[in-house]
């Protein structure tokens, strides 16, 4: 891995305190590291829970059925068995899950925990098992009999589309969930009077999240305290209390979330809330005994969100120039058997321009129910297909007019000088879509240096004269992140002298502990090792959003740094009083505050605790000093910050297989200032594999009838490091105006140009074929058929 | 994902284990490697009543030389072929293909034979095997009995092996001299089922012309396929690329495969001409250094 | 579930193993059924193995078997009676001194989420064992039978090649 800081080294959003090394900026080894290396890590299912029952769930085998009786009587008697429940058994739960993200123009359906009378997807579950364990619940499940009356069902938005199409949901006249458009400056008349025009249909495939954990809930009930305790695999604790509140009519602070301290992987799906999340703390309660269940692969197959499936009928005008005049987008968008959020449409809505500056847009969603698994963010959520939808339009532009590709999006390129830049459209939240910051044609110039463009076209033009088949694509792209409404932290001096962060934001992986320890570090002046990171547990702290959209560093990570000087002020007032010194003349020295720098003038944080949090009872405080060292900061961006960033990959397709082979990969990226290098370099790998597999292998099937047709993993390819190819990165920092720390997201940027950079690469290598890929993921299979297609003509 | 209940039987001698499948017969299946068969086990996709593990039945765990060849029983691992000197040398085309059968951690529990009684149409053993022209040694209580591969493989994951009868090895008999082989396989990514895969053996004539072929080919039939109409067209001659691209032709023509969610049935038909392309090149290179 | 005249598939069929599990002779009485993994997660309480597919793809699951990389989701428990089987939690050795992979895992930063990471570092175990791993692309193949969804393995790739360094001092290698 090579990387290379192109622009200034990161700008250091805190003044460090002299004589200490500042941790903001830093490669900090991980402090989650030792205990995932040697088998000590806590996931969901390591949980201790003596006795726990476990659950599994009866799911329809029908992509859509309306449910005419279940007999549980044999799995019932089936000794082990602890409880079998259906819908019709739990009315309390007969509640519609709300959509995450709505819209007034949404025609929501309801989403039921476990549906009652009518099916809408295969997997969706029928009824919960609970038994002494997951082998007895299968085996009690295989004993349940559902009688079905099965209904014709639809799995392709062209097919939900159709005049004559079977409707998803009886109560609408069609499948149409919603239909939005938004439109800047005077589209059709561009598009009427542009020099130039040229239109594709591109189709992604469906994919889904695949963290290597599955999902998963535990919970149990305190009959005494009446206090309900639900362990989810999710990535925001918050949002799955209020949930639970809400279905269950507890007060809040019965209701509490802690998410195990390890997770493994969420990408998305476990940011959503699912039926069973609902189930299990419910049967758990009416059992009083506690309860687990944790997803298996083979239903992560059928019943966890997925993302991606869109279809885009994409239309640009351009001047000789290739100046982009117009883009119009219209995109059918597969919502799956119900509307679990908006959010991923809504985004590729106003991704659509990216990095370039269009007086005309039209940008049109058809949201569509299918027969499926319902939709949901996986990272890049909505983003990827925007960007396929406009970068390969680019290339389009630069072949039809015989220019070169990355002139072309040049020409076009927002300035460095025009942000903050108001794109035209309005963002999720109704407020105009504004770029904070960036510097789009520094950064694609310092990647094109890095990817050596010219020589690599020039050796490109030596391979095909030898007659390889060679390609080179760019694909750019903007990523709004930082996203509202807020995040918090919680930051106290413990009773041992060590400065606890609490935060509300869980992490999947990201290295929280190590990361708000860093930003805590920088904020107090004070040294890393006295600082703890506690996380995801609604009883530490009130509110929280979670971990979602490449948003906590921003939300999380500023509240920290509010927090943390505001801690150190608290801890200093203390200090000036034991000390009797002026607060202006104390520092940190390893865990004690020292006046003037004299060792001799110091208090330790354990004595500063002593005083201060936990007191002498009955005697009165010293004067000056506040009861309890606490600060509890939320932080709330006014509005998205924009990451952004620019692909480079030159491929070769075997002429005789369609085989496609990555010779070089370059991301340049600007996620603004880096709390920590390492693990933000992390993050972007780890999203380019995740869209090598968009690009080139992942695509769930689903045959006519709903049926899904890749359900294992010798059916669902993923990467793996055969397959994902050494990176080159390219850095470039812009700070976010919009934060104090001046940070962007991180996380999902490795991922979303990838589809359309190799999707780009391979067109370009098929060039002397005049052969067109628009169908991702790009098999093989599907490279031969397009050079067939074109020698045929 | 976990198994249905059954009986475990865990016999410690060829006899014991076909005793217990004489009398479990059709309810019972035999567990090897179970690099297969568990995975079908945790999706509850098969369902034996009882299962007669044999990892503990003596005697079969090494290769040994027979009279004019070798002789793999039925608990030798795949890792141990591919790394055995011995049937390297001897057989190229054994560490050629299972190199590309999965990954070393499933190789090293899965075994040769499990993968033949198991016949996956997408597998690379059972192609190899029939290349080979390969004797499956087949036992019950009942006696025991000789199949040639071509016989042995009769239909997805269907052999000739009736409930009560055990697989106890398999036979390959030495090449003849002036005999190359090759392998040549296409897979989505390293490790997965191919989408088709050819094998081949070809012996040489004194004046260089092909005197003997096997050209067997997978993912293409619910069976390993001969592709006996480029077979035709090599015998009698020498594989120039000529002679090489007309039976790329023929192997096409041959093949009648079925398209699936991975695969057209055309682009199959495609993958195994080239393929059969790439091997007879390989042997043809190699005879001719020969 | 079939039923069977004999009433013996309850599921709660069982049978002793004796087993050495990281050196430690261990003694169970466990379900027939029950998979090698669920019996180390479950009942040895060894949580360290993962389980990500029960269909032998991802590789979460890998532990050693007679010193062989195995996945114990496509075992029985049952089948590891009389076997010696060693997990991520004996890697490290007894003082807690981390093996060289584990050592240059968290150098590289090869893991993220780390519920891939007992199963990758397993299999790289059993690789460097056999032998130096001194190209990229070897290290590539060594890590091909697992499946990691967080680092995109660019880390684990340079992980690898350290550790095949500092075990093999000798052997040359890509990586300095
Ligand atoms: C992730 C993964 C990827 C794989 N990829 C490939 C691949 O690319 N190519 C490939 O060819 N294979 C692949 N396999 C399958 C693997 O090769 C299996 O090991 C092999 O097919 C079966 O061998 P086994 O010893 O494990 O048999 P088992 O799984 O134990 O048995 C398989 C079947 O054969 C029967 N059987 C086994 N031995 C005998 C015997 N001696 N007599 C009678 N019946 C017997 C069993 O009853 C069962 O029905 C893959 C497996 C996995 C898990
Ligand atoms: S859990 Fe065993 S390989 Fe995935
Ligand atoms: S670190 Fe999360 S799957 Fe590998």
């Amino acid at each position: 891995m090579t990387a290379e800081a192109i622009a200034e080294a990161p700008v250091r959003p805190v003044e460090a305190t002299p004589g200490k090394q500042p941790m903001i900026g830093a490669p900090v080894r991980r402090r989650e590291d030792r205990r995932l290396i040697t088998g000590q890590g806590r996931y969901l299912d390591d949980l201790e829970l003596p006795g726990a029952y476990e659950a599994a769930f009866v799911r329809t085998p029908h992509a859509s059925a309306r449910i005419r009786s279940i007999d549980t009587t044999a799995a019932a008697r089936l000794p082990g068995v602890i409880g079998i429940w259906t819908g019709a058994d739990l009315p309390e739960l007969v509640k519609p899950i709300p959509p995450k993200v709505s819209n007034p123009l949404l025609r929501d359906m309801p989403r039921y925990p476990l549906p009652p009378e009518r099916v809408h997807f295969v997997g969706e579950p029928v009824a919960v098992v609970v038994a002494e364990s997951r082998y007895v619940a299968e085996d009690a499940v295989e004993l349940i009999e559902v009688d079905y009356e099965v209904l014709p069902a639809v799995s392709s938005t062209t097919a939900a589309l159709a005049p004559d199409a079977p409707r998803v949901h009886d109560e609408l006249d069609d499948n149409v969930a919603i239909h939005v458009t938004q439109v800047a400056g005077e589209p059709e008349e561009a598009l009427r009077t542009a020099p130039h025009r040229l239109s594709e249909r591109f189709v992604i495939a469906r994919g889904g999240g695949h963290s290597m954990e599955c999902r998963g809930v535990a919970a149990r009930y305190d009959v005494g305290t009446g206090q309900l305790t639900v362990w989810p695999s999710t990535q925001s604790p918050h949002y799955t209390r209020n949930m639970l509140a809400y279905f269950y009519g507890m007060d809040e602070d019965d209701v509490r979330v802690v998410v195990p301290r390890d997770s493994g992987g969420g990408f998305g799906p476990k940011a959503q809330f699912h039926g069973e999340d609902a189930v299990i703390p419910y049967v758990a309660m009416l059992l009083r005994h506690p309860v687990k269940w944790i997803e298996d692969r083979s239903e992560n197959f059928v019943a966890t969100m997925m993302e991606r499936n869109q279809v885009h009928h994409v239309e640009v005008g351009f001047d000789d120039d290739g100046k982009l005049i117009v883009v119009k987008n219209v995109f059918e968008h597969d919502q799956g058997a119900y509307c679990a959020g908006l959010q991923v449409p809504m985004i590729t809505l106003s991704t659509l321009p990216g990095q370039y500056r269009i007086p005309n847009i039209h940008t049109e969603l058809i949201g569509c129910y299918t027969n499926m698994v319902p939709t949901s963010s996986v990272r890049g959520a909505g983003r990827p297909q925007a960007v396929v939808a406009m970068e390969r339009m680019m290339d389009r532009i630069a072949e039809h007019l015989g220019l070169d590709p990355a002139e072309v999006r040049l020409r076009n390129m927002i300035r460095a000088d025009e942000f903050p830049y108001k794109v035209g459209l309005t963002f999720r939240d109704g407020s105009p879509l504004t770029y904070d910051s960036g510097d789009f044609p520094s950064l694609t110039k310092a990647v094109l240096a890095r990817f050596d463009y010219d020589g690599e076209r020039e050796r490109q033009a030596l391979a095909r004269s030898a007659g390889r088949l060679v390609g080179i694509g760019l694909g750019a792209y903007v990523e709004g992140c930082g996203l509202g409404p807020y995040e918090g932290a919680r930051l106290r001096l413990t009773n041992d002298g060590t400065v606890l962060v609490t935060l509300a934001a869980t992490p999947l992986g990201q290295g929280y502990e190590t990361i708000y320890a860093q930003i805590a570090s920088d904020a107090m002046g004070l040294d890393m090792e006295h600082i703890a990171v506690a996380t995801g547990d609604t009883s530490r702290i009130p509110f929280g959003q979670g971990s979602f959209a490449s948003r906590t560093t921003v939300t999380a990570g500023s509240a920290t740094l509010q927090a943390g000087r505001e801690l150190r002020e608290k801890i200093f007032e203390v200090a000036a009083v034991l000390l009797g010194a002026p607060a202006e003349e104390l520092c940190f020295q390893g865990d004690r505050v020292c006046a003037g720098g004299d060792p001799g003038r110091s208090v330790s944080l354990r004595d500063i605790v002593q005083v201060s949090n936990i007191g002498k009872h009955g005697i009165t405080m010293p004067r000056g000093v506040p009861a309890g060292i606490e600060v509890t900061s939320y932080f709330s961006p006014e509005r998205a910050s924009y990451a952004s960033g620019i692909h480079a990959a030159t491929v070769e397709v075997d002429p005789d297989t369609g085989q496609i082979k990555i010779l070089r990969y370059v991301i340049g990226h600007d996620c603004g200032n880096v709390i920590n290098p390492l693990l933000v370099d992390g993050q972007v790998l780890g999203g380019f594999a995740h869209g090598i597999g968009n690009a080139l292998y992942e695509e769930s099937f689903y045959d006519d009838a709903g049926q899904p047709q890749s359900a294992s993993y010798l059916d669902y390819s993923l990467p793996s490091a055969i397959e994902v190819p050494k990176v080159e990165l390219v850095h470039q920092f812009t700070p976010s105006p919009l934060n104090p720390l001046g940070v962007k997201g991180a996380g999902e940027g490795g991922t979303i140009p990838v589809p359309a950079t190799i999707a780009n690469a391979v067109e370009d290598a098929l060039r002397p074929f005049g052969a067109r890929i628009t169908s991702l993921p790009i098999t093989p299979a599907k490279v031969f058929a397009a050079m067939t297609a074109t020698n045929h003509r | 994902m976990k198994p249905r209940p059954f009986t475990y039987l865990a016999p410690t001698s060829v006899d014991e284990a076909l005793a217990a499948l004489a009398e479990h017969s059709f309810d019972a299946k035999v567990l090897a490697g179970g690099q297969s068969l568990a995975p079908l086990l945790n999706f509850r996709m098969a369902s034996p009543e009882y299962l007669i593990d044999i990892n503990d039945v003596a005697g079969l765990d090494r290769v040994r030389r027979v009279d004019g060849g070798w002789h793999i029983p039925a608990l030798v691992r795949q890792r141990t072929v591919e790394r055995s000197p011995e049937l390297r040398a001897a057989f190229p085309l054994l560490p050629a293909a299972l190199e590309q059968v999965a990954h070393p951690q499933i190789r090293n529990r899965g075994t040769v034979c499990g993968s033949l009684a198991h016949a996956d149409p997408a597998a690379e053993l059972p192609t190899v095997m029939t290349a080979l022209d390969a004797t499956m040694r087949v036992a019950s209580v009942r006696g025991e009995r000789e199949v040639p591969a071509e016989e042995f493989f009769q239909f997805h994951f269907t052999t000739s092996l009736e409930d009560d009868e055990l697989l106890v090895g398999v036979t390959v008999d030495d090449l003849p001299p002036a005999t190359s082989t090759g392998f040549a396989e296409f897979a989505p990514r390293h490790g997965d089922f191919a989408l088709a895969a050819v094998a081949g053996v070809v012996t040489r004539a004194s004046d260089g012309a092909v005197g003997a072929v096997r050209l067997v080919a997978s993912g293409v039939a619910a069976r390993p396929q001969r592709l006996t109409a480029a077979e035709k067209v090599l015998l009698g001659q020498r594989p120039t690329p000529d002679v090489v691209g007309a039976a790329e032709r023929a192997a096409r023509g041959e093949v009648d495969p079925t398209g699936d969610i991975h695969a057209s049935a055309d682009y199959r038909r495609h993958l195994v001409g080239v393929l059969a392309r790439r091997v007879l090149t390989t042997i043809a290179e190699e005879g001719d250094h020969a | 579930m079939p039923e069977s005249p004999s009433g013996t598939r309850t599921g709660h069929e069982t049978q002793v193993v004796r087993t050495t599990v990281n050196g430690v002779e261990r003694e169970a009485e466990v379900a027939t059924r029950l998979t090698l993994a669920d019996f180390l997660r479950h009942e040895l309480r060894l949580t360290g193995t993962h389980v990500g597919c029960e269909h032998g793809v991802c590789g979460a699951c890998t532990v050693h078997v007679d010193g062989a990389a195995v996945r114990s989701c496509l075992m029985l428990a049952v089948q590891a009676n009389g076997r010696r089987v060693d997990t991520v939690e004996g890697l490290a050795g007894p003082d807690g001194e981390l093996a060289p992979i584990q050592e240059a895992f968290s150098k590289h930063h090869a893991l993220q989420c780390g519920f891939c990471t007992s199963g990758f570092l397993m299999s790289v175990a059993e690789a460097l064992k056999e032998g130096p791993i001194e190209t990229e692309q070897a290290a590539r193949e060594v890590l091909g039978g697992n499946i990691c969804r967080c680092t995109g393995y660019a880390g684990m790739v340079d992980a690898v090649l350290e550790a095949s360094q500092t075990s093999y001092p000798t052997a040359k290698g890509e990586h300095a």
